[in-house]
């Protein structure tokens, strides 16, 4: 027993986020303008919680239509858990709480008369890990049309769920294998296919989290060329973890730190001229 | 219309589906609970009374006359007197007025037969109370019994129920006297089997479980863990021993039956082994055991953080001696969570001592693992198919007795899983 | 002894010393040992032929000799026989209470003789040198090998000892009769001469039967199974599901007596009870009772291995399906239980071997006698409970009616095992696909 006791490993002490960042005492208001001329959706003063323990503070930010906004900034900072604000999955999170005011067309997606399935329909999500669906690739594309009642007939459905692939870039690499199981795929054209699923039911609003953080630099390419194209039909939201995708494929930046967001502007300002001295030492790669 | 109104318009629809799955599982659990409230609650209803029985309060004349002719208070003389004698006159004697053959017949009946041997063990105890009068409170026979308990509907018509008009004319004399009360039911626990429910008790097959349960547990543990140790430490990865393990996976789910007919014609047919003892019930219900034994011993052992074998290795320690002197202690409180789980479901088991015979009426409580002897849950089988009420009634007891056991193990399991799941 | 070699040579052991001593310890103990279970064995039957030979007109025929060593079996055993067995029986018995005394003696004699050459022969050969710690791991590695092996004995022990005396059965009755036989009344089969011309041990009603309630249990357990796991682990609340889930499980360890009691005394008169009030004729020990309360019984079965396979679904499938905008029952019924329908199946045919194997609910709330019907208002009589009518109670061993048990035990013995084997398979499949 006594080895056992010996051999004991410690426990890493619970990281302490304002001590490793040494910047305890920094103001955390938000530096920018939060808002653009035409917003697809809302966020004000959001605070988001999980259990006891508060994940988002305070967060004002505005999604611009047909546009890319890019959400960045370190790990756990809670670049996901505001994105899941704006459909409402945290809904499906055991003790999850949702302070402040998600508008959508004017009006609170948060209100007690909102159904979450419409918004969800609305607003898609495109995940960090592909997660296809343990069917065909065509049942895979037919499955929101086919939930929400879009299509009729057949031919309806074959045509959505061509244009969809064709818009994903991905239908001349399946076309004739629609049948086969979309997990059968590699991850480039997973996520692909994941896209075609969410794009099927053309929502107004796609959210991606950190989409190609799975995939080889030629695969993230293809997306990032895909986004660009779906950004003239769709208003995207986007959290990453590269720098440089940001600034490849989005309009506006957001910065987070430690819940907070501390930056907001254009892109190639906040990669320029970052204003918050956070944001300068993010970009610059000081920490992250 | 537009897409959106489109989803709009199958909202409603697709919204009252979803509340109607969720109340088809809300439906399934209520069943559920209310299957296990009506299981527990029809068998504590049908039970709880057995725990208290009719007694009735005589004044016993121990005369010399009737149990001690010779006067020389000779245990052989005292032991086989008529008792009974005493006991009916007593009875006769509460009601003087009763005359007839028929009815007197009915007086005594009224008494347990059994508590002719109370008199009699007290007697042979204590010599000295012979020529004295004694009140002593006696078991009433088992009808009597039904009757205090409300079991016999005074509405139906006389023919109809076990007791006359005139035998509940008596008791409601004797109750009016206050020399008829219902007590602690002691006899249900000191007791073996009888063929008046009134003098069954459990005793005999509580002990045949605890000697079965022993070699079930003295030969599975050990082997189990045995078996456990070698799979996870010492087997090579090969055929053979996937071969053993799909065994193991397999055998869980034999019917328990099985093991029963291997029981009787291996121990039994061929090793002439006695058939109805202790011993053979063991054997057959530690074979059954052995899998989940083996199977919860090997995940214990896996739960073992490989760092500490390694650390034990790393200071010289053979494989062997790593595994007994550091991991086995670790994984061990995970095995015996494992082995009372085991040896709970061993307890409840009756299908396979059927097979071996342990299904004999026994009234003496077996002393040793080769006496004839049956079980908890064999016993409440054989007490369910008599007709008396009486009986139906101690089966329900027997089985609260045998669910107490249950629960009292698998807490214990669970506090040992607590336990376990805190350190690590 | 092994303290002297301690002492002397305690600075070129290259063992621990405990290990020299437990290496003694076997190598003197386990021969004795092995003389002693070996004796044990065979004692009896040894003993039993002398005690035959010494009788005056032992006869030679093979199944008068059978019951004349019972009768002596049960002499010795039991005083009571004792008193009422004939003179010859007596004598043996006496005989063979005598061989026996003077059986121990000798055997006591000869395990103390054998522990001390070999003691002996230890202390000869025990040096030093001697790796003790490695032979003694090789030994005891040897011992766990032999008691994992076990769970083979066990099954080759089922299999052989069923299949023998299943065999001796089918010398009497042909394997197609019993397998395709519609008719089932082995109590009338128990003079000889009747065997195979009555055509009584036909199996048919009986697998009927067992199917029949196997089937009634599976409607009652696998939808409120299914559905509770689904609820449970989609819906509730996660303090409703802390309080759920262990109550049900007590369903799963309520012994089987108990569920054979309720059936009989609660279940079994309710349903005839309603039947008569909706005037039908509901036998008192109906197929329907005993398969609901085996159902109750099952239930914990099913929705704890649907629960499993539910929540192994990766929550990934869960999230992408909510976020299409899909219910949770939409999103349960379309992308959930087709993935995990694998592991469902497998673990349904589990709750099904279970159910068929299952006994003691069928001995006290089915029927006795084979009736080849589908309605599940009437009695069934399953291949468990004829196993157990077969043989409980007096039995010549002898008998086709105790033989047919053995018959019976072999098909109740592969049905499940198959059941179990496609089953184990179906869902270890389905784990590995997602891990
Ligand atoms: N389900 C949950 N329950 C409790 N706390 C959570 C949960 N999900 C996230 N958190 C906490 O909320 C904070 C924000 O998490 P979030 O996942 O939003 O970070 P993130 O910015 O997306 O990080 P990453 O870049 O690593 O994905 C973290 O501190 C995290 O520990
Ligand atoms: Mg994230």
């Amino acid at each position: 027993m006594d080895i056992t006791e010996t051999l004991a490993i410690p426990i890493p002490e619970q990281l302490d986020p304002s001590a490793t960042t040494g910047h305890a005492d920094l103001d955390l208001t938000t530096v920018g303008d939060i808002t653009v001329p035409d917003p697809r959706m809302k966020l004000r003063d959001i605070n988001v919680f999980y259990g006891q323990k508060q994940a988002v503070f305070n967060v004002n930010l505005d999604i611009g239509s047909n546009s890319v906004s890019a959400m960045i900034g370190p790990s756990g900072c809670g670049k996901t858990t505001l994105l899941r604000c704006l459909n409402r999955m945290n809904d499906t999170i055991d003790g999850c709480r949702v302070e402040g005011r998600v508008e959508m067309d004017g009006k609170n997606v948060y209100a007690r008369k909102v159904d979450p399935v419409l918004l969800r329909a609305r607003v898609g999500m495109v995940f960090q890990k592909p997660n296809p669906f343990p069917k065909s690739i065509f049942d895979n594309v037919a499955y929101g049309p086919r939930i929400h009642g879009l299509v009729h007939d057949r031919t309806d459905l074959e045509e959505i769920v061509h244009t969809s692939l064709e818009r994903a870039g991905l239908l001349n690499e399946v076309k004739d294998r629609l049948d086969q199981p979309g997990t059968g795929l590699s991850g480039g054209q997973q996520q692909r296919l994941c896209i075609a699923r969410a794009i099927a039911v053309s929502p107004e609003v796609i959210l991606m989290d950190e989409p190609c953080s799975a995939l080889d630099p030629i695969a993230t390419a293809r997306i990032e060329e895909l986004i660009g194209e779906l950004r003239k039909n769709f208003s995207i939201a986007i959290v990453t973890h590269s720098m440089q995708q940001a600034a490849r494929v989005s309009q506006r930046t957001a910065y987070f730190h430690l819940g907070y967001l501390v930056e907001v502007g254009p892109t190639k300002d906040i990669f320029t001229t970052p204003k918050h001295q956070l944001t300068e030492e993010y970009i610059t790669g000081r920490f992250g | 219309m537009s897409r959106t109104e489109q989803i709009v318009s199958g909202l409603a629809r697709r919204q009252r589906a979803e509340k109607r799955f969720r109340l088809y599982g809300l439906i399934a659990i209520v069943l559920g609970m209310s299957f296990l409230l009506l299981l527990f609650g029809s068998i504590v209803t049908n039970g709880y009374k057995a725990f208290t029985q009719t007694y009735i309060e005589l004044p016993i004349y121990f005369n010399p006359e009737v149990i001690d002719p010779g006067g020389e208070h000779d245990p052989q003389t005292l032991f086989s007197a008529d008792y009974w004698k005493l006991v009916k006159t007593a009875m006769y004697q509460k009601f003087p007025q009763v005359s007839g053959r028929k009815e007197r017949r009915e007086l005594a009946r009224m008494i347990s037969e059994g508590s002719a041997y109370e008199l009699r063990d007290q007697v042979l105890e204590n010599p000295g109370l012979i020529g004295t009068t004694r009140h002593i409170w006696v078991v009433a026979d088992d009808d009597i019994d039904m009757l205090m308990k409300g079991y016999i509907d005074r509405e139906v018509p006389e023919d109809e129920r076990r007791l006359n008009d005139r035998v509940i004319g008596y008791v409601d004399d004797l109750r009016e006297a206050g020399v008829i009360e219902r007590q602690f039911n002691t006899t249900f626990f000191t007791a073996g089997d009888s063929r008046e429910p009134e003098q069954a008790g459990i005793l005999g097959a509580l002990t045949g479980s605890f000697l079965t349960l022993i070699i079930t547990l003295l030969l599975s543990f050990p082997i189990g863990v045995a078996a456990a140790i070698y799979l996870e430490e010492f087997a090579p990865r090969n055929r053979f021993i996937d071969l053993i393990e799909i065994n193991i996976n397999n055998l869980a789910a034999v019917p328990s039956i099985i093991f029963g007919l291997l029981g009787l014609a291996i121990f039994i047919n061929w090793f002439g082994m006695p058939r109805s003892t202790a011993i053979v019930g063991g054997l057959v219900l530690a074979l059954m055991t052995l899998p989940t034994i083996i199977i919860a011993s090997r995940v214990s052992i896996q739960a073992v953080p490989p760092s500490i074998k390694e650390a034990a290795l790393g200071v010289g320690a053979s494989r062997m001696q790593a595994m007994f002197h550091h991991v086995l202690p670790i994984a061990m409180p995970g095995m015996l969570t494992g082995t009372i789980i085991g040896m709970a479901r061993a307890l409840g088991e009756t299908a396979p001592l059927l097979m071996i015979g342990m299904v004999a009426f026994i009234v003496e409580p077996p002393s040793g693992f080769t006496d004839p002897a049956t079980a908890l849950p064999v016993q409440i089988f054989l007490w369910s198919d008599s007709p008396e009420r009486g009986f139906t009634e101690r089966t329900s007891a027997a089985i609260l007795v045998l669910l107490a056991f249950l629960i009292a193990m698998n807490a214990a399991a669970v506090y040992l899983r607590e336990k376990v799941t805190k350190r690590f | 002894m092994l303290r002297q070699a301690r002492d002397a040579n305690a600075t070129r052991l290259n063992s621990l010393p405990e290990y020299f001593g437990m290496l003694g310890a076997i190598w003197a103990g386990a021969p004795a040992l092995l003389v002693y279970f070996v004796w044990l064995a065979f004692e009896g039957d040894i003993l039993m032929a002398q005690v035959l030979e010494m009788l005056p007109d032992a006869d030679s025929m093979a199944a008068t000799q059978e019951l004349l060593i019972g009768d002596i079996r049960n002499a010795i055993e039991n005083p009571i026989s004792y008193r009422i067995a004939s003179e010859e029986v007596r004598m043996a018995a006496d005989r063979y209470r005598e061989l026996s005394q003077t059986a121990t003696l000798a055997l006591t004699a000869t395990c103390l003789s054998v522990f001390a050459v070999c003691s002996a022969l230890a202390l000869k050969f025990m040096t030093p040198r001697i790796r003790a710690r490695a032979q003694v791991e090789k030994i005891i590695r040897g011992f766990l090998l032999l008691c994992s092996m076990l769970a083979i004995f066990i099954t080759i022990g089922i299999v052989l000892s069923v299949l023998f005396e299943a065999s001796r059965f089918f010398q009497i009755v042909s394997v197609t009769e019993f397998l395709f036989g519609l008719d089932w009344s082995p109590q009338m089969a128990i003079r000889e001469d009747q065997v195979g011309s009555s055509g009584a041990f036909g199996a048919v009603p009986l697998f009927v039967g067992t199917l029949l309630i196997s089937f009634i249990a599976m409607l009652v357990a696998a939808p409120v199974g299914l559905m509770s796991a689904i609820y449970l682990s989609e819906y509730a609340p996660s303090k409703v599901r802390a309080a759920v889930k262990p109550l049900l499980e007590i369903l799963a360890g309520v012994p089987t007596v108990v569920y054979g009691f309720f059936a009989a005394i609660v279940v079994g008169p309710a349903l005839r009870g309603f039947g008569q009030s909706v005037g039908l004729d509901v036998a008192s020990e109906s197929a329907l009772a005993a398969g609901f309360v085996m159902g109750i019984m099952i239930i914990p079965f099913v929705s704890s291995i649907s629960d499993d396979v539910i929540t192994a679904v990766p929550q990934a499938m869960r999230d992408g399906s909510l976020a299409m905008g899909a219910t949770h029952s939409e999103t349960m019924r379309r992308v959930i239980l087709p993935a995990a329908l694998p592991g469902i199946i497998g673990g349904l045919l589990l709750a099904i071997s279970r159910a068929i194997g299952e006994t003691m609910i069928v001995v006290m709330a089915a029927g006795l006698s084979a009736n080849l019907t589908a309605n599940p208002l009437e009695a069934v009589t399953t291949v468990t409970v004829q196993i157990v009518t077969l043989l409980v109670g007096d039995q010549e061993f002898d008998s086709p009616k105790t033989l047919a048990a053995f018959a019976l035990g072999l098909a109740l013995f592969f049905i499940t095992l198959a059941l179990n084997f496609i089953a184990l398979y179906v869902v270890r499949k389905y784990r590995e696909q997602y891990e």
